[in-house]
């Protein structure tokens, strides 16, 4: 027996496969993965330090680059935790709208997995269609909010400003040819040989050690339990909407891509129903101008994000600043698993891993 | 959703288990269990085994000036009607606090974060260092008292 010793392999900081900046320390025994030591912070900026400086309204910018590849979930979750420390109402049409916003993220968000889990593994191609379609997503922010990346447009009580005209024939041509975009993605991505070759199998991840890592989002849901904040806790108006949760069997890399597609196809059966359903009206009910979070009150709130559960914790002191703000980010709970996975495997098995936990590093890092 | 009458008898389990140890409080959103840090283990030991709360959502921690406040927020999976979140407070002055790690193994990563950004310490972590901010970094930025100027 040959015996080989053990060394270090630095993926990243600067390395397009970690999606920003996330450092992953392999140690290697020859071709085998011994460990994969996880270094946080390239990002990091103190959000939560920031948020104590700022009034509730100014922090909505801050919460929309959390998660830069889906804009509007986290300014979302955010609002939402202030109408709930508040007793803020809002008003029935910006409801719809942060719906429709919201999904529109989500699939936005997928369409980058998609996308960036085919470049990851050698297929340019793929990026290049989810891209294409991605940006049609984007269009649709640009025509609501001005805004095609860092939108700021959910408000407490509703949203900044209604939807225009043009966004209507947009949308609905967008959900009209989605399944011909979805069958593209499985017989360009999903049915690759090579893709399946580097996805099947590998990066296991068992249900039990995803909820006892606090693993959520589609990667728990890949192995195969059917938690989704928008059924069990929900919140907005989503139980007012039909739509299923894919689940995986096996937890690996391709039961995560799997469920990803699966999830983009839902997305748009909600914002068809949303769409059908939307009333006429206010898209922001009336809110003081000075919001103010009573003294020693606290909220909890959590939302299905695209990576996982976003959950903002607030807590009032009086005036216009929050006395702490504290965000859950999905992808750093996430991330925790990485080495758990990527252990045994081969070196290239962590370029998989990492792009199918989806991590988004500006919410991981804060 | 959980209606009022599940988060009725949500609220009565809790309290059927925990009320002559803990003291035990509710809002429309939470049921909140107060522990100090001699009883934090148990209660969460107690919490897994006995009402199904299998997933340790979020915890961090709360600078109050003379002490700080940790709090756990916890639910089931799948999900069985409780909201749970139990509070510890510690003082400034001797800031430790029993790791749930061994309970709860997603508390690891968070756990890291708190004592990074707060600079709380959790005996029994098998990997107490920071996890954002540079290991040279002095201080812990998410105290009050941490100085934001030059």
């Amino acid at each position: 027996m040959i015996k080989t010793d053990l060394y270090t392999i630095n993926i990243g900081p600067q390395h397009p496969s970690t999606h920003g900046g996330l450092h992953v320390e392999a140690v290697m025994d020859g071709e085998i993965v011994r460990d994969a030591i996880v270094h946080l912070g390239y990002v990091h900026r103190s959000v939560e330090k920031i948020a104590e400086a700022r009034t509730y309204t100014q922090f909505i910018p801050y919460a929309s680059r959390l998660d830069y590849l889906a804009t509007h979930l986290p300014t979302l979750g955010y609002v939402q935790a202030v109408e709930k420390l508040m007793g803020v109402e809002v008003v029935e049409r910006a409801q719809y709208i942060r719906v429709i916003m919201a999904e529109l993220s989500r699939i936005a968000s997928h369409l980058v997995f998609v996308g960036s889990l085919a470049i990851d593994l050698g297929a340019t191609t793929g990026l290049i269609y989810c891209f294409r379609d991605r940006e049609r997503i984007l269009d649709m922010f640009e025509m609501t909010s001005g805004q095609r990346l860092l939108a700021s447009y959910m408000r407490v009580g509703g949203v900044s400003a209604d939807l225009p005209e043009e966004f209507f024939p947009a949308v609905q041509s967008f959900i009209k040819d989605m399944p011909g975009m979805i069958d593209e993605y499985n017989g360009l991505i999903t049915g690759n040989e090579i893709l399946q070759a580097r996805c099947k199998g590998i990066g296991v991840l068992n249900p039990d050690v995803a909820l006892a890592y606090g693993v959520t989002g589609p990667n728990l849901r890949a192995s195969g339990i059917a938690y989704d904040v928008r059924k069990a806790d929900p919140y907005g108006i989503y139980e007012r909407f039909d739509f299923e949760i894919p689940v995986g069997e096996h937890g690996d890399c391709m039961d995560r891509l799997v469920v990803r597609i699966k999830e983009i196809e839902q997305s748009g059966n909600i914002i068809r129903q949303a769409l059908e359903q939307m009333p006429e009206g206010e898209v922001r009910g009336k809110v003081s101008k000075v919001l103010k979070g009573e003294k020693g009150k606290e909220v909890y709130h959590r939302i299905e994000s695209s990576k996982g559960e976003l959950g903002f914790y607030l807590i009032g002191n009086g005036t216009e600043n929050p006395y702490r703000v504290h965000v859950r980010a999905p992808s750093f709970v996430n991330l925790m698993v990485l080495p758990l996975i990527s252990r045994g495997g081969k070196l290239q098995d962590i370029i998989a891993n990492i792009a199918t936990l989806d991590p988004v590093l500006g919410e991981s890092d804060r | 959703m959980a209606n009022n009458t599940d988060r009725d008898k949500a609220f009565n389990n809790v309290r059927a288990i925990l009320e002559d140890k803990y003291e035990i409080a509710n809002d429309p959103f939470f049921t909140y269990i107060t522990a100090n840090s001699d009883s934090l283990l148990s209660l969460m030991q107690t919490l897994k085994e006995q009402l199904g709360i299998n997933y340790l959502s979020n915890l961090t921690a709360v600078d109050y000036g003379e002490e700080f406040e940790m709090v756990y927020h916890l639910y089931a999976i799948p999900d069985n009607g409780q909201k749970l979140a139990v509070k510890t407070k510690i003082p400034r002055n001797r800031a430790e606090l029993p790791s749930v790690t061994s309970i709860y193994p997603t508390a690891d990563w968070q756990e890291r974060e708190v004592y990074d950004l707060m600079g709380i310490l959790f005996s029994g972590h098998p990997n107490m260092i920071r996890v954002l901010l540079p290991d040279d970094f002095v201080g812990h930025p998410l105290r009050k008292d941490f100085k934001k100027e030059g």
